[in-house]
């Protein structure tokens, strides 16, 4: 590229395009050529400011998502999504004393601000577009590597939305496995980024002490000026005249992210909420009956209608001695009703009233040794809800269920008839539906 | 030679300082080990594909899509205005409707497109319906209201002319 005139060379468009490309290197044109980019917003002032938005919005959803990397336990034998012997250690866990929703408002987070910064992360490339179209691509090594790991920045984020996105939706038609595309495309995601954000903090740092701050954004339309053509290639050298501040463009990306959490929010929220989820994957409510609130897998989809309707069910409890229990004698004993959250991965969550038998008063009747780990196993033969590895601290809580009713009613089949298992504060699939056995085994 | 001009001659031939290097060579080797790690589990061609896809799919479609669908709209605004010097602009009351109904579309288009219905049956044991017929009321309004305002700025203005 070669160096753009300065702020004061006003010269007539096409002498100023001869001088920009001599004659003697073959130029391709069109988008390539500097004039063709002629938006007056754009400019180092303008990617600075949204870089700086970007900077505190992706750090809290690349923490939510390892948040809840780590709330699966990979640490136990089943658990982990991607082989733990190539992974990070578990370096952050929910404590075990918080709230039932503490994770359902971490994926809540992650998912619903995921989803609010698509506008923002789509102004940020917007306004780093031309960069795409620089001529000659490289002028030296220190270029070329540039651009490749911005083919890997851009790559990485578009990934990380585009799967995110399809698969809170339940769709997923890519011919990749969601998890280790979604989490190592973090990986990389989050290490370009922060290459990225040291390379161009001091051209942030010019930009904010040539322009201010804030200073663009108290311009009204009238007062809008083009930045000058020599800050950065990013400013136009023939700006068209503005029909938008940049206030007014960050008010329409503030607007739509603020309808995106209008019509999202409501299913992780929960409660009245639900209903405004317009457009939320999971913001319905069907019915009014005890066991009309969200499922995540139902009974027919499992494959399990005809197991758990056997009368023959008899659940299986082993540890130090096994027992086997019908599902009256599991009635007849001890019951507790918990008001526990079932949040699911996807982002949305449901709070309901379960009562059942708490699993210390299983396991002590099954002469547990302290510290074993439950395996605890569904009816289900495959799939990632089969069977769940759960922790110590998370089964001897004192409000961790078998539960067999939901809000003063049977389960439902869909919720996990005849038995399920209902922790605080884990991601939905540790809360096994339809048991057949739980395993209590020394760590 | 003295060092300090070997370590410039060297930086002049890459073009940046010795640390842009080692921080480009330390995250690139994490996103390799990364990338290796996910093909690992998926086809090396399925990755290299999706990554290609969506920097394609973004800055060589959606990108162009909808800047020449605000040069175009610009333009006729443009021209209707070159009629009524006095006529107040238009464009950012049609750019903001069409920027968030646009961008809802893009974000919940398997729901609204009804393509997810088939898993969404499955995991929720309901038909993924109404996403469409929200997804227009929604839009409907945004429009709508962005008009309204409209129309009452233009009212206002013509009260200050008189």
């Amino acid at each position: 590229m070669a160096p753009g005139p300065g702020p004061s060379a006003v010269k007539p468009r096409s002498q100023r395009a001869a001088d920009a490309h001599p004659p003697s290197t073959p130029h391709p044109g069109g988008p390539f050529r500097r004039e063709f980019w002629r938006s007056p917003l754009r400019g180092p002032w303008l990617t600075s400011f949204l870089g700086t938005l970007l900077l505190p919005t992706v750090s809290v959803i690349a923490l939510t998502g390892f948040i809840s990397h780590w709330a699966y336990r990979p640490q136990l034998p089943g658990n982990a999504t991607v082989n733990p012997s190539y992974d990070l250690p578990v370096l952050i866990q929910l404590p075990q004393s918080w709230p039932s929703w503490d994770y359902a408002v971490t994926q809540g987070v992650h998912v619903t601000l995921g989803l609010m910064a698509i506008p923002l992360v789509a102004a940020k490339l917007w306004s780093v577009i031309p960069r795409l179209f620089t001529w000659p691509p490289a002028r030296n090594l220190a270029g070329l590597i540039e651009r490749g790991s911005m083919l890997l920045l851009v790559g990485s984020l578009l990934v990380e939305i585009v799967t995110g996105t399809l698969w809170v939706q339940d769709y997923f038609p890519l011919k990749v496995d969601f998890y280790p595309v979604h989490y190592y495309g973090a990986w990389v995601f989050g290490t370009m980024f922060v290459l990225h954000a040291c390379v161009k903090l001091p051209v942030v740092r010019r930009a904010y002490r040539a322009r201010g701050v804030l200073a663009p954004l108290r311009q009204s339309l009238a007062d809008t000026t083009p930045e000058p053509p020599g800050a950065s290639e990013l400013a136009p050298v023939d700006p068209a005249a503005p029909t938008l501040s940049r206030r007014g463009l960050l008010a329409m990306i503030g607007g739509a992210s603020l309808t995106v959490f209008a019509v999202q929010a409501g299913e992780s929220i929960g409660g009245p909420f639900r209903r405004f989820a317009l457009l939320a994957p999971r913001g319905r409510v069907f019915g009014t009956g005890a066991n009309a609130f969200q499922v995540n897998h139902t009974a027919a989809a499992a494959g399990v209608t005809r197991a758990i309707n056997n009368l023959a069910w008899r659940l299986t409890v082993a540890g130090g001695r096994t027992l086997t229990l019908s599902r009256a004698q599991l009635l007849a004993m001890g019951q507790a009703t918990e008001t526990l959250t079932i949040s699911c991965t996807e982002g949305w969550s449901t709070t309901q009233h379960w009562t059942g038998v708490r699993l210390v008063d299983l396991a002590g009747l099954a002469d547990v040794p302290a510290g074993a780990i439950l395996h605890a196993a569904s009816l289900q033969d495959g799939g990632p809800n089969a069977h769940a590895s759960i922790g110590y601290e998370q089964w001897s809580d004192p409000r961790a269920l078998l539960a067999l009713r939901v809000n003063g009613e049977e389960l439902a089949p869909d919720h996990g008839y005849p038995a399920r298992v209902i922790l605080s504060g884990v991601p939905g699939l540790y809360n096994t539906k339809w048991v057949r056995e739980l395993r209590f085994e020394a760590a | 030679m003295s060092t300090r001009t070997r370590f410039t001659l060297r930086r002049r031939r890459y073009g940046a300082s010795p640390w842009h290097l080692a921080g480009h060579v330390v995250a690139l080797a994490v996103a390799a080990f990364a990338l290796d790690r996910i093909a690992s589990m998926d086809s090396l061609a399925a990755i290299i594909a999706l990554y290609v896809g969506v920097v394609i799919g973004h800055d060589l479609i959606l990108l162009p899509a909808y800047s020449g669908l605000d040069r175009l709209a610009s333009a006729a605004l443009a021209r209707r205005r070159s009629k009524d010097r006095a006529a107040l602009p238009a464009i950012n009351h049609l750019r903001a409707p069409a920027l968030i109904s646009g961008l809802l579309l893009l974000i919940y288009a398997p729901l609204i497109s009804g393509r997810a219905d088939r898993g969404y049956l499955l995991l929720s044991g309901h038909h993924a319906t109404g996403y469409l017929r929200n997804w227009l009321l929604i839009s409907a309004g945004l429009f709508l209201g962005s008009g309204l305002i409209y129309a009452l700025r233009v009212r206002r203005a013509a009260a200050r002319r008189t």
